[in-house]
């Protein structure tokens, strides 16, 4: 007797859906098309559920859950779009945008960021939250690269990246609340690692202007991602 | 027919709001038909006039002034608008937001300054609130618009859709940065 993943039924926005029982709401979703928002959420990185921008109902759950982490279940039926989920994306939005210093108009990723893109597709034209302008500081002590506190999100793609497609783990989160940031190796300026590889890979995962390349300016910023599903794949078909 | 009383108000941005309003070019003579600007840098009312029916807002509220004329504009005006990311955001005025004043002072008029480092622009001149803050968080706004600035078509269309009374979505035409 064959024994494979077993098929789940359920219906995503009402439209009837078959999916292997380990894959979670998200994939699902996309492959039949219907988008799901998501900011922390990259294909080929480990999902953690941390922006909570991919929020879906789920009938006779009260809570919305995380599309990313949760997987299908038999007869779910899954809603990706309402009215309550509209206000709990934006307040996501509001608060990443109210607890660091986001100044477009001067950013290296204006015009090529994914918090920016997002604000515009959901019409936060103003916060209804009042910004907070903590002080962050910059690290351009990488010869090659520059960490701007100033616009993280801490969606950890960098840290994600380090760890399970470069193997490095150069980065990590530090602290909590509004006081959390990342750091490189043990909190040190991060041209002192003596981890990183200069790879670059956090640089291009990295949805905002929090990470990217010395030499670019306003609006040159632009992060390419392609490498991620081939290097995953490699990767997986290694270990088989 | 009575022409939609309108004014502008330039605060704490750059004046490049006000350029792209000009960047209308020859729709600003259209718009004329319908409107009149009864107070702007670009005309020379003195006093901030009653009755307003639309007031749109560049820049934040950064000193005292500012606050002050804001609160006056609001209680004679019927419709604010908010116009580009300085009003909205706090934007690049802003990022002095996370010094104290005096830090700012000591670093212009000491560190920065090779002559005269005692003197201050503490007379005459209008005194610094603590941040440069949006409009919206000391009195209500209508409608936003951002970007640095919005571009041209999308002021025409806010404008011309406020002037006839209606609050348009303008999240769409514009973004924060474009
Ligand atoms: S990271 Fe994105 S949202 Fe933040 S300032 Fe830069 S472009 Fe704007
Ligand atoms: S630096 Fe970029 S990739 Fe890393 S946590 Fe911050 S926003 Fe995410």
């Amino acid at each position: 007797m064959i024994t494979g993943p077993r098929i789940k039924t359920l219906t995503i926005d009402d439209k009837p859906v078959g999916a292997r029982e380990d894959e979670t709401i998200l994939t699902i979703a996309r492959e039949n098309g219907i988008r799901i928002p998501t900011l922390c959420h990259l294909e080929g990185l480990t999902p953690i559920g941390g922006c909570r921008l991919c929020l879906v109902e789920v009938k006779g759950i009260a809570r919305p859950v995380a599309a990313c982490v949760t997987s299908v279940q038999e007869g779910m039926e899954v809603t990706t779009d309402s009215p309550r989920l509209t206000q709990y994306r934006r307040m996501v939005l509001e608060l990443l945008f109210s607890e660091r210093n986001h100044v477009c108009s001067v950013c290296v990723s204006n015009g090529g960021c994914d918090l920016q893109d997002l604000a515009q597709e959901f019409g936060l034209t103003h916060l209804t939250v009042p910004y907070q302008y903590p002080r962050h500081k910059v690290d351009a002590s990488h010869p090659w690269f520059t960490l701007d506190h100033n616009r993280c999100i801490l969606c950890t793609r960098c840290v994600r990246v380090c760890d399970e497609i470069e193997g490095a783990h150069t980065w990590d989160l530090f602290g909590r609340g509004m006081q959390a940031r990342v750091i490189t190796d043990l909190n040190q300026p991060w041209g002192s690692s003596q981890t990183c590889t200069g790879c670059g890979k956090c640089v291009h995962v990295c949805p905002t202007g929090a990470l990217s390349e010395k030499g670019k300016s306003v609006r040159e910023m632009r992060k390419s991602r392609e490498f991620l599903p081939y290097l995953r794949l490699m990767r997986q078909g290694r270990q088989v | 027919m009575n022409k939609v009383r309108v004014a502008t108000l330039w605060l704490d941005g750059c004046s490049g709001c006000h350029m792209s309003l000009l960047d209308m070019d020859e729709r600003l003579i259209a718009l004329t038909e319908k409107i009149e600007i009864v107070y702007s840098p670009l005309v020379d009312t003195k006093e901030f006039p009653q009755g307003v029916d639309l007031t749109v807002i560049e820049g934040g509220i950064s000193s005292e002034e500012d606050l002050e004329k804001i609160r006056t504009v609001r209680a004679n005006t019927k419709v604010l608008l908010a116009l580009g990311d300085c009003a909205i955001t706090g934007n690049v005025p802003a990022m002095r937001n996370t010094f104290p004043v005096s830090e700012i002072f000591k670093r212009v008029y000491e560190e920065n300054s090779d002559f005269n480092q005692e003197v201050k622009p503490v007379l005459v001149v209008p005194a610094l609130l603590p941040k440069s803050r949006p409009v919206h968080e000391f009195v209500a706004v209508d409608a936003y618009l951002p970007g640095c600035p919005p571009p041209a078509d999308a002021i025409f269309f806010a404008l011309s859709e406020l002037s006839e009374g209606r609050v348009p979505e303008l999240g769409s035409l514009s973004r924060f940065g474009r």
